[in-house]
């Protein structure tokens, strides 16, 4: 049976994994970057889907509205051209393509076994209030911790960025 | 019919209001450049369009056709995909934003159907119009992109910039608003704003209590300015340095749609900071028996506009002028007219209210246009980014300490 929910779930499932495996065969950085937008948008609306409405919201204001956009802008700015392809070196055609192979069939395996006797658990809605009161009540250490750790890696970013004065 | 209604809710129900609100706002669209046009014109001391129309009211409709019918061009070297997809882009993300308004108090009933005013009502509703609007740089960043020349190039990373550090001003200037409505929902931070001081003015959000947020509407509608790339804050279509910025490139159809966008976020915008500032769709008066006459403001200003608009018509130039002024005023008068019925009184009370305070905000914004100079680059960063967005967090600081203090 298959209600509109599971459908808008594998239309948005379909969508996702098109797009990210076209960001990967995609030879322009800003084509790439498209579909990676792409990937965000429909993973927004998963969790959308899933009852978190706020994760749903800063899942597109942060990554496909702000950082995104960052990334755009850099290949913009750097003009960068399409890249150019090279055959499959030694190394990725002997080991590679068979390890990633192996890999996919493990992976595969192992969550067909994981759900098969799983029930889709019921969306529930989380409201952006209890949010953020266990955000910043019950988690508010890892969370500042978190905070300072981009801190200063915003920090060294500046001093490595910074020509020095030439006095 | 009723039951029917209930059976299928999204055809019967949603499906009409999207297409009416869809038209609705394209009509506005198209009318708001003229009435732009017209009040730059009347700034400029110049009399702006006149000949199409009795004082150029078929203009959008003359703009309109011209941009069918010419030529489409794409650059050559331009990514074609792209190219295409920016300006849909634009539009899309730039009309979507607008299904989460609520234009007026509670809901209509249609057909048995209880259903809010405006298409849906969400938890989340102010954090996707954010979505919406931090999507809305990429029609503009990729245009700049795919049109594969220099120009284009140079504005769509002007204002990739240039929204990127504006949207941070515009978030942090409504978080005093959100804490002290205490939701993301905007027919609930309307609700909040309700009732008056006992000396008389409106409890809304500018002049709101514990916080009044005069700085954060100051800062919220100067970023939103900036977010829609409108004068003083438009580099990314600087005519001087750019030619026509990012969207140099673009003709016909494609182009009027850029246009199209950029007007329809002014009207989100515009929307945003009445709900969230002046109260939405609420009536500046008390609602109390002594006030009970200002029920009437609605019906009275349109049957007086229809009839100064009908007076002024028999007077007009042309013959055809002479003809249709007096219809729209009378058709106005009637509306009027209506607008008193014991019925639809209730009703038109807040889509009223709220249409008013759009409009003044569509006239600062034009007016904005029209006085200031533009900025320089190097001037708009700074000023975002060592002016605006400082103030915009103080005001987040003040806001929450005042509250907390308020509640102890």
């Amino acid at each position: 049976m298959i209600t509109p929910q599971i459908g808008v779930f594998l239309v948005l499932a379909a969508v996702a994994v098109a797009g990210a495996v076209s960001l990967i065969l995609q030879r322009h950085p800003i084509h790439s970057a498209l579909s990676l937008i792409v990937v965000m948008v429909a993973l927004a609306i998963l969790y959308l889907l899933q009852g978190a409405e706020f994760i749903a919201a800063v899942q597109i204001i942060v990554y496909a509205g702000a950082i995104m956009v960052l990334f755009i802008f850099v290949i913009m700015l750097l003009n960068a051209g399409e890249e150019e392809r090279t055959n499959l070196s030694r190394l990725a055609r002997f080991v590679g393509v068979p390890l990633g192979g192996v890999f996919l069939v493990e992976v595969a395996y192992w969550i067909g076994r994981a759900t098969i006797h799983l029930e889709p658990a019921p969306p529930q809605a989380v409201s952006t209030r209890d949010l953020s009161s266990l955000l910043f009540r019950e988690y508010v250490f890892p969370f500042e911790l978190t905070s300072f750790l981009i801190l200063i890696a915003l920090l060294g970013a500046l001093v490595l960025a910074r020509r020095e004065e030439s006095n | 019919m009723n039951e029917l209604a209930a059976q299928h809710p999204l055809l019967i129900v949603v499906a009409p209001k999207v297409i009416i609100l869809l038209f609705v706002l394209l009509t506005a669209l198209a009318y708001l450049t003229w009435f732009e046009r017209k009040v730059v014109a009347h700034i400029q001391s110049r009399w702006g369009p006149f000949r199409v129309g009795p004082h150029g009211l078929l203009q959008p409709l003359a703009d309109g056709v011209k941009f069918l019918f010419k030529e489409d061009v794409t650059p050559a070297g331009a990514d074609k995909f792209v190219y295409f997809l920016a300006p849909f882009l634009a539009l899309s993300l730039a009309v979507t934003s607008i299904a989460v308004i609520p234009f007026g108090p509670k809901g209509l009933t249609i057909f048995g159907q209880a259903t809010p005013t405006g298409i849906t009502n969400l938890n989340i509703g102010l954090l996707i119009l954010f979505a919406i609007t931090s999507m809305g740089v990429y029609g503009v960043a990729l245009a700049g992109w795919s049109s594969n020349s220099k120009y284009p190039l140079l504005g769509g990373l002007r204002s990739s910039a240039q929204m990127i550090s504006y949207e941070l001003t515009l978030t942090m200037s409504v978080v005093g608003v959100i804490l002290m409505a205490g939701t993301f929902n905007l027919s609930e931070i309307v609700t909040s704003q309700q009732g008056n001081y006992w000396w008389g003015l409106p409890h809304w959000n500018v002049i709101g209590w514990p916080m009044p947020q005069v700085f954060g509407c100051l800062l919220f509608f100067t970023a939103a300015v900036a977010e829609t790339n409108r004068a003083p804050f438009d580099l990314a279509e600087a005519e001087s340095e750019l030619v026509a910025g990012f969207h140099t490139e673009y003709s016909s159809f494609k182009f009027a749609m850029f246009f199209m966008a950029e007007y329809a976020s002014m009207i989100t915008v515009s929307c945003l900071a009445t709900i969230l500032f002046f109260g939405g769709w609420l009536s500046p008066f008390p609602q109390t028996p002594l006030f009970a006459w200002t029920r009437f403001i609605p019906a009275a200003s349109f049957a007086l506009a229809g009839l100064a608009l009908a007076a002024h018509g028999i007077r007009y130039i042309t013959i055809f002028g002479r003809i249709v002024l007096p219809f729209l005023g009378i058709v106005l008068l009637g509306l009027g007219l209506s607008f008193a019925l014991p019925g639809v009184i209730a009703i038109v009370q807040g889509p009223f209210w709220f249409l008013l305070k759009i409009g003044v905000f569509l006239f600062v914004y034009v007016w904005v246009r029209g006085t200031l100079p533009r900025f320089r680059y190097d001037q708009l960063m700074n000023f975002g980014w060592k002016v605006l967005l400082p103030l915009s967090i103080a005001n987040v600081v003040v806001t929450s300490f005042f509250i907390v203090w308020m509640e102890r």
